[in-house]
């Protein structure tokens, strides 16, 4: 069952009771972010401007968890594929190996992370890629067989890339970071995990 | 070695024959893994943190040497039993709507005579040497609603606003991994690694998640509040640092307490 008509018709019995009229979406939003920023302090290497949304986080919290309209979707996607920065040399895909690696690690951007690092992309927290890790989430897709299904190509290996830099970019409000955008993962990070999934002899091609 | 040290290696010693045991094809990987939480029910470390909390409620302490028998966790001065799961709610002396955790803060500052910081200066334990006392007086109280049905009402103007902010907070993303509790938490039947995720925007979600916090951490050898679980997810969402009793901290618990009325209060649990 999902919440909200139970919820809705308790505020609206105590707005009515109350002889008041209940505060506007758009107010309690701006109470909650107000309130975010008296909520937690600086910590590490995260500073409070991590709570200053960008345009395409502030309207991905705005739909309670559902995709966005059709038009707001295609607004955010475009707005995020033109920011995409490809590797000005060209080449697209790095070492599997290390793309592995980056793949496993899930430090990174926590306020009790080194920040000299590591950085990594914790990619099996939410897929499937290589076979011989049984410890993978499922909160995004399979990505086994990510190269072999949709072949090798240079348009596949621009997808690769594009989507590990900013998924936004062809899925709006998509849950995975944007990688790229986002400075988490430098750019021959970004063209190793592209590796591990393009390169016909990684484990995920197999 | 510590106590902590060892329960790590035995949970991690245990994770790794199970999952040993589901690579050769024995048994799927959820169902060792559901074996290994039913292994962990048996003996729950957390009676010690209750056993702490109860002495801690009865005994005269701070400036006032006087105990917290006479506080108000919402029932009237000293009701314990069922008072976890009517809150957070609204308290007029504080004008505020409190938290288990807060609200204890304020009767050790207002029975006691402490200073609030010093109430609040060890909010998470964090081995022997540094026990915390609210984590144990979580562990008495919340024990004590253990069996009854989570009832936390929405009837004060300022406890419809604290939920509503709440939902907001919920959906709220932002951080360098454009993360929020809606991330990992709004989907059915997900995992993060082999963790499973509670779906909380739904009653049955919320229920289930809701009712088994606070919980004796086996990979920590501590007790964990509900303070404690936001102020870890926010620091995995990448978010600067959740301060202790802060009002997000409230509202976010107040949203999904509520989403979890009518479930069964079964804590302090066990986990992992």
């Amino acid at each position: 069952m999902v919440l909200g008509g139970r919820a809705g018709a308790a505020m609206l019995a105590v707005a009515i009771g109350a002889c008041v009229t209940a505060p506007s979406d758009e107010e309690i939003a701006n109470k909650a972010t107000a309130m975010l920023k008296s909520s937690f302090k600086a910590s590490g290497q995260a500073g409070l401007d991590r709570l200053d949304q960008d345009a395409t986080q502030r309207v991905c919290s705005e739909f309670g968890g559902k995709p966005p309209p059709k038009d707001v979707a295609e607004k955010i996607e475009k707005l995020n594929l033109a920011m995409i920065r490809y590797p000005a040399d060209g080449k697209l895909l790095g070492d599997w190996k290390s793309g592995e690696r980056i793949a496993q690690e899930g430090r990174g951007k926590q306020f009790s992370d080194d920040p000299s690092g590591p950085v990594g992309a914790n990619c099996y927290a939410c897929h499937q890629l290589s076979p011989e890790e049984l410890a993978y989430g499922t909160i995004g897709p399979s990505l086994y067989q990510f190269g072999k299904l949709r072949g090798y190509g240079a348009e596949t290996q621009r997808y690769a890339y594009g989507k590990i830099y900013n998924p936004d970019a062809y899925s709006a409000c998509s849950n995975m970071p944007r990688f790229g955008h986002n400075g988490i993962l430098t750019e021959q990070q970004i063209k190793d995990v592209a590796a591990l999934l393009m390169d016909p002899e990684s484990p995920v091609n197999r | 070695m510590t106590a902590k040290a060892a329960a790590s290696l035995w949970s991690i010693a245990a994770l790794s024959l199970l999952l040993a045991a589901s690579a050769s094809g024995q048994s799927s990987t959820a169902d060792e893994i559901a074996k290994y939480r039913a292994a962990l029910q048996e003996g729950n470390p957390a009676d010690l943190w209750e056993l702490r909390g109860e002495a801690l409620w009865k005994q005269k302490r701070g400036p006032k040497q006087a105990s917290l028998e006479q506080c108000d966790l919402g029932l009237g001065p000293g009701v314990v039993k069922g008072a976890y799961a009517r809150l957070p709610a609204y308290f007029a002396d504080a004008d505020r709507v409190m938290d288990l955790e807060t609200r204890l803060v304020w009767c050790m500052v207002t029975l006691q005579g402490y200073s609030e910081a010093e109430a609040k200066k060890q909010p998470f334990g964090a081995g022997n040497d540094r026990k915390s006392d609210i984590e144990a007086l979580v562990a008495f109280v919340t024990a004590n609603s253990r069996g009854v049905p989570m009832d936390v009402g929405l009837n004060h103007p300022k406890e419809v606003e604290m939920y509503r902010i709440g939902e907001k907070i919920f959906y709220f993303r932002g951080g360098p991994h454009d993360f929020g509790c809606v991330t990992c938490h709004a989907d059915e039947g997900k995992r993060i690694r082999l963790q499973d995720l509670p779906k909380l925007t739904t009653r049955e979600g919320a229920q289930k998640a809701y009712t088994t916090w606070p919980a004796y951490r086996v990979s920590q050898g501590e007790l964990r509040s509900f303070q404690w679980r936001l102020y870890d997810c926010f620091r995995q969402q990448r978010f600067p640092e959740l301060m202790f009793g802060s009002d997000a901290s409230i509202a976010l618990t107040l949203y999904l307490a509520r989403n979890a009325n009518g479930g069964i209060f079964d804590a302090p649990a066990i986990k992992r």
